[in-house]
């Protein structure tokens, strides 16, 4: 399977607001950028849906 | 390394910082880490507080204070101008801060209470044991090792873990989120002594847009955006922000950037189990018609820090005692005033621009030096009555203000 959901961390500006929706907690803040956890995440797209800045893309 | 304490508090933002302080000050070992290698940097706030609140909590130290203002001003969508003198917007505005310096200087006071501070240190998971939180593994500088306390404090802010980890479901819907883009600009025309906000909903969506003075021909001009209104192929809250700004301050210098999430979802169910506190951001508890979260985040780092001491004191960590302990005390003081914001804000996000004309229309010439809530409502019933309707509940508070002001 390819990889769904992509983070652009050159855009990324690391303020947490997925993270916070993410119904999964698949996604982490670790400091200057954001970990996804591939296994868990379901691809629902909120965190896309809500970045500032549009930093992440999900492909369903 | 030490690695058992009485309270472990994850988070130097104001609310763990706080807590700690608040617990060393009791005699409490504690431990209060950061996972950034700077506490108080990157900010991710607009750092307007009242000034009487943070009074109660520190004392000024015009080291953090940037800009000291006299009130707010309201832009409706059509221009009209509501304005607020000090007494009144006090509730939310009162000084800039520095929040780089004065998230430091916090930090500071509960290490100097007794509490050791470790940067670059963070939660990667809970110890947990018999169904009770007992700790955290840590990670610092790419090292992991266990610390063992008898409460953890989770001040994890919007991107809060711990209480997930605990089984504690913090995760927000988009309705339940402002999405939010500042920029520090520098070279422009702006008053120093009042901050704005621009509603409506072409220039913010279930938001609003603020410029806030930071002294010296700068300000924090920033936009929220409700995330229910938001969309893969709408326009982002930077994309609004650019758009304002090229209309209102074509000059101006872009010299920081800021990004943040602001939780207004109101109180959630649960902010407590076993062995573990989660105060501030990580438990939504931001004013939720605001976004104001700076003091709801110290007022609860005070209480948790006293809940602690008293659970510990009584050998009891327990879900039962912590919600007698911090539960019942935060939810009867600010978690009542969360909640009348949010009756607030679900009536505003729900209003379109005519709406929003009509309302600071009849607002506009309100004698807001003498403004209770009572001539609010009484505004308010004139400029619609359904919203009226919609907000009856505040009219038992406005009563009380009422017998409260005759006495």
């Amino acid at each position: 399977m390819l990889v769904s959901i992509n983070i652009n961390r050159y855009k990324c500006g690391y303020c947490g607001a997925c993270v916070g929706v993410c119904p999964k907690g698949s996604l982490e803040l670790v400091e200057t950028w954001v970990e996804v956890d591939e296994n868990t995440c379901m691809t629902c797209g909120i965190c896309d849906r809500i970045c500032p800045v549009g930093a992440i893309e999900v492909t369903k | 390394m030490k690695d058992r304490y009485d309270v472990l508090v994850i988070g130097a933002g104001p609310a763990g910082s706080i807590a700690a302080k608040t617990a060393a000050d009791k005699g409490l070992t504690v431990l209060l880490i950061e996972k950034r290698q700077e506490i108080g940097d990157p900010v991710r706030c607009a750092e307007g507080v009242s000034k009487e609140h943070l009074k109660k909590h520190v004392e000024i130290d015009k080291k953090w204070i940037c800009a000291d203002l006299k009130g707010a001003r309201i832009y409706a969508p059509d221009g009209t101008k509501i304005e607020m003198a000090e007494e009144i917007a006090g509730g939310e505005v009162g000084y800039v801060l520095e929040r780089k310096i004065f998230d430091r200087a916090l930090a500071e006071k509960a290490s100097k209470a007794g509490a050791e501070v470790r940067v670059k240190t963070r939660a990667i998971g809970l110890i947990i044991e018999e169904d009770f939180v007992k700790g955290a593994r840590l990670m610092q500088l790419g090292k992991e090792y266990d610390v063992h306390a008898r409460i953890v404090i989770g001040a994890d802010g919007i991107e809060s873990k711990v209480g997930r980890w605990a089984g504690i479901d913090t995760s927000l819907n988009p309705i339940d989120i402002e999405t939010c883009v500042q920029y520090l600009v520098a070279g422009v025309d702006i008053n120093q002594e009042y901050c704005e906000f621009y509603i409506g909903n072409d220039l913010a969506p279930g938001g609003y847009i603020w410029i806030f003075p930071k002294g010296e021909g700068k300000a924090n001009i920033g936009i929220g955006i409700l995330g229910s209104k938001m969309g893969k192929f709408k326009p982002r809250p930077v994309d609004y922000l650019n758009s304002f700004l090229e209309k209102k301050f074509p000059h101006a210098k872009v010299v920081e950037m800021v990004f943040g999430g602001v939780p207004v979802s109101g109180s959630i169910e649960k902010t407590s189990t076993n062995g573990l506190i989660l105060v501030g951001d990580a438990a939504r508890q931001s004013d939720p018609i605001t976004g104001g979260g700076i003091l709801n985040a110290m007022d609860v780092g005070k209480i948790a820090g006293e809940a602690a001491f008293a659970a510990i004191s009584a050998g009891d960590a327990s879900n039962e005692k912590l919600e007698e302990v911090y539960e019942k005390r935060w939810r009867s003081t600010i978690g009542h005033a969360i909640d009348l914001s949010l009756i607030v804000k679900n009536c505003f996000i729900n209003l379109n621009d005519a709406d929003l004309n009509a309302l600071a229309f009849s607002l506009k010439d309100v004698q807001f030096e003498r403004m209770s809530l009572l001539d609010l409502l009484h505004a308010l019933f004139k400029a619609n009555k359904k919203l009226l309707w919609d907000l009856r509940v505040l009219f038992k508070d406005a009563a009380k203000e009422v017998v409260k002001s005759k006495m």
